[in-house]
């Protein structure tokens, strides 16, 4: 059962094979056995899952059970969540108990999903590496000395490590697809407004969508199906008909169910900067895919190395304003002693937030500071334009784009912990994607030097979710990279 | 040097809360008076992930204020955020509108002064924005420390801002209450200045006519027409005074206490912020098509000036008139519908009623012409039975008065009650007023040969008898009429 695709769980829940509480119990335990070492959860709701699992068994039961009705799943910590711990990886919020649900949550518990807790993450989605927590890093499960990946790495190792078989994430630069690619599991993160932010403390909300983790593309699809949907709370959120993302999943009709498929390689992702075995795992899935009928045509996005420097314009400067309500005032950390308001502020906010944000949040204030705006933000923003303009124009030749989530495998951890700038290179090949809005998707594709895994990521033209998950599905049925587990 | 050596400029922004139900980015109500932060949810706290959703009525107010004023009403506008800290801003920063806001231009005619030295004058207008209120800290009764409620935070504004067009403190006023009643005018601020839903803020500068503009100062939040006097007055002789005792203005931010009538800083340009202005990633630009502007001004009421100019043009009135009873729209509406229920031929003496004996009783029981005791159908009522002859001007007055404590049954016809009842219907009957006449006559010989020895007032002083003793039911131009007859014949 720890195994098991949410199809299986579905029939095995159905059949009542297993009881939703047995099935909940069953990840619980792991989690209580391996998270000392993983460090993959913050909060872990025994009692909530229990509740809901029992629940979900009545519904079961009744013969009103949804796709997701008594399948266990985690929230990242950046999810507000009523009653729960909400801490989003800072000691800013390590007290604070969310009032309200955001979104996502009350669809997915209004789907019947049970919550087993809060995964651990980078403080306020800042980082690529999950060190940036105030709850201390997460460990991957494929090797304890590196990291998972980031921001979401601790919903990625989770579902690695089988501690709960589908989670939550979000993605601003590469937070959901890159730890899935350094954890050897699927993530997607969808077309931006598709996920609504309502309740999804925001870091860069220009930027910022709710994402996917899952074993394989069709687990994936079917979360994702559960989180996605117009919601008039997020203006942002796209007010468009429901959609089943795993629509466009199905057995493979021949041995080349890819045939007609164009996958554009970008010149640029293929250049220096990617890792031997990286390139060696990424080359040997794209051959896949040819095998499968899949063709694939060179293109170019000839901004792509703007993305970085762009992306370290518009996510500071929007951070610096979002996080500017963590300030002592209602609710959150508050220093124990000052002398007037303004030293309350600094010495809360100073003791409350850690270094990147610290850094973030100081960048940002500059690039919008009297005499900077014009020269760094809106500079960013016309770079922005430039590089969604070559996304458009590579979509004319091609249907979706491949290329390796990250330069390398997932680092020692402490590594990069003291060169900001090494780190922010880390996601090169993510961070476009969200510049663009495009929905983006990392599925395991091998193994690199240590046995750590490789993530091929997957690109799609606006709302392409389900061709994206399709096209990973009819890899995954061709190959078994997805089915392998951590030791 | 005198005063007359200086020129003075000024320029107002006015913060308009607009009258919509709710908050301008969330659902909590905007009524006041409530008991603090209960009318703040988790949007106006600014809890963690909790995202603004734009009010439509707070756009279609601005829509319509647009409108009014011949502005051009964006149809793209931004929101942005105004990033500063402070206990009673919840998210540490405003949202409000920089770069492009939604009313961009348009002016404002304002009458001046009073008598022959009255002028009008148009005051253009820079720019009108939507933004939100902040809450509010209360610095009393918390034992050294502050209290924050957040109810007013996320209340509407609309920041109408002018150029500076003023030259004295009376322009100024005049503008602010012309503001003030095309705001309550159109619906959409409910202008009450007490409980800030009105406030002003007065950039005044000094220079030599004709010379480059002074450097400013701003004073802040003013809530009366009357403080806005003083402190600009203030503030203008406290520019003058500096200047000419070799000193220089620096641009600051003041306030004025009403106590002492005085401006004090508050603080310097240097200490000013830097707002780091941004667009708001949480709300898209606000777009305004032609269709939603066209469905706004189908809903528009007739706009003061153009109402001015029908009851010019097509009631016959005075400009004198019509711009009185169109000075607020209260009045303007009691009138019209006084008219409606008298009729148009009844239109001067519906004017005449509305701007005296009705202004004057409003204004001693200080109540506002919606809340009159008597309604625009009783005075047309009122104002037909004079028309026709029932009664005369002056018994009219006892009528009204009858109706303004209620008399008559209320209904629309209760001046034809209180006739009725009091008895006062005007006696036409040429035979009665000849036997009373012949009485008052025999009665004041001595009044007869004044008349007679030609003076002329002895002739009045009959007519009141007469009057008097028909018990003021006698109509005056037939006693008039039979009096002359008897006294020369």
């Amino acid at each position: 059962m720890i195994n098991a695709s949410l199809t299986e769980l579905r029939t095995a829940l159905d059949a009542k094979r297993i009881s939703s509480v047995e099935l909940a119990t069953l990840f619980l335990d792991r989690v209580a056995a391996h998270n000392p070492t993983l460090n993959a959860f913050i909060t872990v709701d025994r009692d909530g899952a229990i509740e809901a699992a029992r629940a979900a068994d009545a519904r079961i039961a009744a013969g009103n059970a949804g796709p997701l009705t008594g399948i266990p799943l985690a929230h990242k910590d950046v999810f507000c969540t009523e009653g729960l711990l909400t801490t989003c990886g800072s000691k800013m919020l390590s007290t604070f108990v969310s009032p309200y649900d955001a979104h996502v949550v009350s669809l997915l518990k209004a789907a019947g999903a049970v919550n087993l807790g809060k995964t651990n993450m980078d403080e306020f989605a800042m980082g690529s590496s999950n060190e940036n927590s105030h709850f201390g890093p997460v460990k991957n499960p494929w090797d304890t000395t590196r990291i998972p990946g980031g921001s979401s790495g601790g919903s990625a190792a989770a579902v690695a490590a089988r501690l709960a078989p589908i989670a939550t994430g979000t993605d601003t630069g590469g937070s959901v697809r890159q730890p899935a690619g350094h954890t050897g599991i699927t993530g997607i993160k969808p077309t931006y407004g598709v996920v609504s932010r309502y309740g999804m403390i925001a870091y860069a909300s220009s930027l910022d969508q709710g994402g996917a983790f899952g074993a394989s593309a069709a687990d994936c699809a079917a979360l994702l199906t559960a989180m996605a949907g117009f919601d008039e709370r997020d203006s942002t959120s796209l007010e468009r008909p429901a959609e089943d993302y795993a629509r466009e999943i199905a057995a493979p009709a021949s041995d080349k169910p890819l045939a007609g498929l164009r996958i554009g390689l970008p010149r640029e992702f293929f250049a220096e900067g990617m890792a031997g075995d990286v390139r060696a795992a990424v080359e040997t899935a794209l051959e896949q895919y040819r095998r499968l009928g899949a063709s694939t045509v060179e293109v170019s996005l000839p901004n792509a190395k703007l993305a970085i420097p762009a992306y370290y314009v518009i996510a500071p400067a929007e951070a610096s304003s979002n996080l500017s309500r963590f300030d002592g005032v209602r609710y959150g950390h508050r220093a124990a002693e000052y002398r007037d308001l303004a030293e309350m502020y600094a010495k809360s906010r100073a003791e409350g937030f850690g270094a990147e944000v610290k850094r973030r949040i100081l960048v940002g204030t500059y690039v919008l500071s009297h005499g900077y705006y014009d020269a760094y933000y809106l500079q960013a923003q016309k770079l922005r334009r430039l590089i969604a303009q070559d996304f458009q124009a590579a979509f004319q030749q091609c249907d979706v784009i491949a290329g390796p989530t990250s330069p390398t495998t997932a680092w020692a951890i402490g590594e990069k912990t003291d060169d900001p700038v090494q780190m922010y290179l880390s996601d090169i090949y993510t961070i476009a994607v969200n510049l663009a809005g495009l929905p983006g998707l990392s599925h395991p594709c091998g193994f690199g030097a240590g046995n750590l895994p490789v993530g091929l990521q997957l690109i799609g033209d606006y709302f392409g979710e389900a061709r994206l998950l399709a096209t990973t599905h009819q890899y995954q049925q061709a190959t078994d990279w997805h089915l392998r587990r951590p030791a | 040097m005198s005063r007359s050596d200086w020129e003075v400029v000024i320029g107002l922004e006015v913060h308009a809360q607009l009258n919509t139900a709710s908050k301008i980015f969330s659902g909590a109500s905007t009524a006041f008076g409530a008991a603090p932060n209960v009318q703040a949810c988790a949007v106006d706290i600014a809890l963690p992930g909790v995202l603004p959703v734009l009010n439509r009525g707070a756009v279609e107010r601005a829509i319509r204020f647009g409108l009014a004023i011949g502005a051009n009403v964006a149809p793209k506008s931004v929101f942005a955020r105004k990033n500063y800290f402070y206990p009673d801003l919840p998210k540490g920063y405003q949202i409000s509108q920089f770069e492009l806001p939604v009313v961009q231009g348009g002016e404002i005619t304002i009458r001046v002064g009073e008598g022959d030295k009255a002028y009008e004058k148009t005051v253009q207008l820079t720019r009108a924005h939507l933004e939100e209120d902040a809450g509010k800290s209360l610095h009393e009764d918390f034992h050294g420390m502050s209290g924050i409620d957040l109810n007013r935070a996320g209340t509407p504004l609309l920041e109408i801002v002018s150029e500076p067009d003023m030259r004295s403190s009376a322009e100024a006023v005049a503008y602010a209450r012309a503001l003030h009643a095309l705001v309550r005018w159109i619906d959409i601020c409910d202008g009450n200045m007490q409980e800030g839903s009105f406030r002003c803020d007065a950039n005044v500068s000094v220079r030599r006519p004709g010379g480059p503009l002074g450097t400013r100062r701003e004073i802040k939040n003013l809530n009366s027409f009357r403080f806005l006097q003083q402190a600009i007055d203030f503030e203008v002789q406290w520019q003058i005074d500096t200047i000419e005792d070799g000193g220089k203005i620096q641009q600051a931010t003041v306030l004025f206490d009403p106590d002492s009538g005085e401006t004090r800083m508050m603080r310097s340009k240097e200490d000013a912020h830097d707002y780091r202005y941004f667009p708001d990633p949480d709300l898209l630009p606000l777009v305004i098509s032609p269709e939603w502007k066209a469905r706004v001004a189908s809903e528009m009421p007739e706009l003061p000036d153009a109402m001015k100019a029908r009851f010019i043009d097509e009631l016959g009135l005075s400009a004198y008139d019509a711009t009185t009873l169109t000075a607020s729209k209260e009045v303007a509406a009691f009138y019209q519908a006084t008219v409606d229920a008298a009729g148009v031929a009844l239109a001067k003496p519906c004017a005449n009623w509305v701007m005296g004996d009705l202004a004057a009783r409003l204004n001693k029981a200080e109540l506002d012409a919606s809340a009159s005791p008597v309604s625009p159908a009783q005075l047309a009522g009122l104002i037909a039975r004079i028309g026709d002859g029932t009664i005369s001007n002056n018994i009219g007055k006892k009528v009204f008065e009858a109706l303004w404590n209620g008399e008559g049954g209320g209904s629309a016809n209760a001046a034809d009650a209180i006739i009725e009842a009091q008895g006062l219907r005007q006696t036409n009957d040429a035979g009665a007023i000849e036997a009373i006449i012949d009485e008052v006559l025999a009665a004041n010989q001595k009044s007869v040969e004044e008349f007679r020895a030609g003076k002329e007032k002895a002739f009045n002083a009959l007519v009141g008898q007469v009057m008097k003793a028909s018990k003021g039911k006698a109509n005056p131009a037939q006693v008039n009429e039979l009096l002359k007859r008897k006294l020369e014949g």
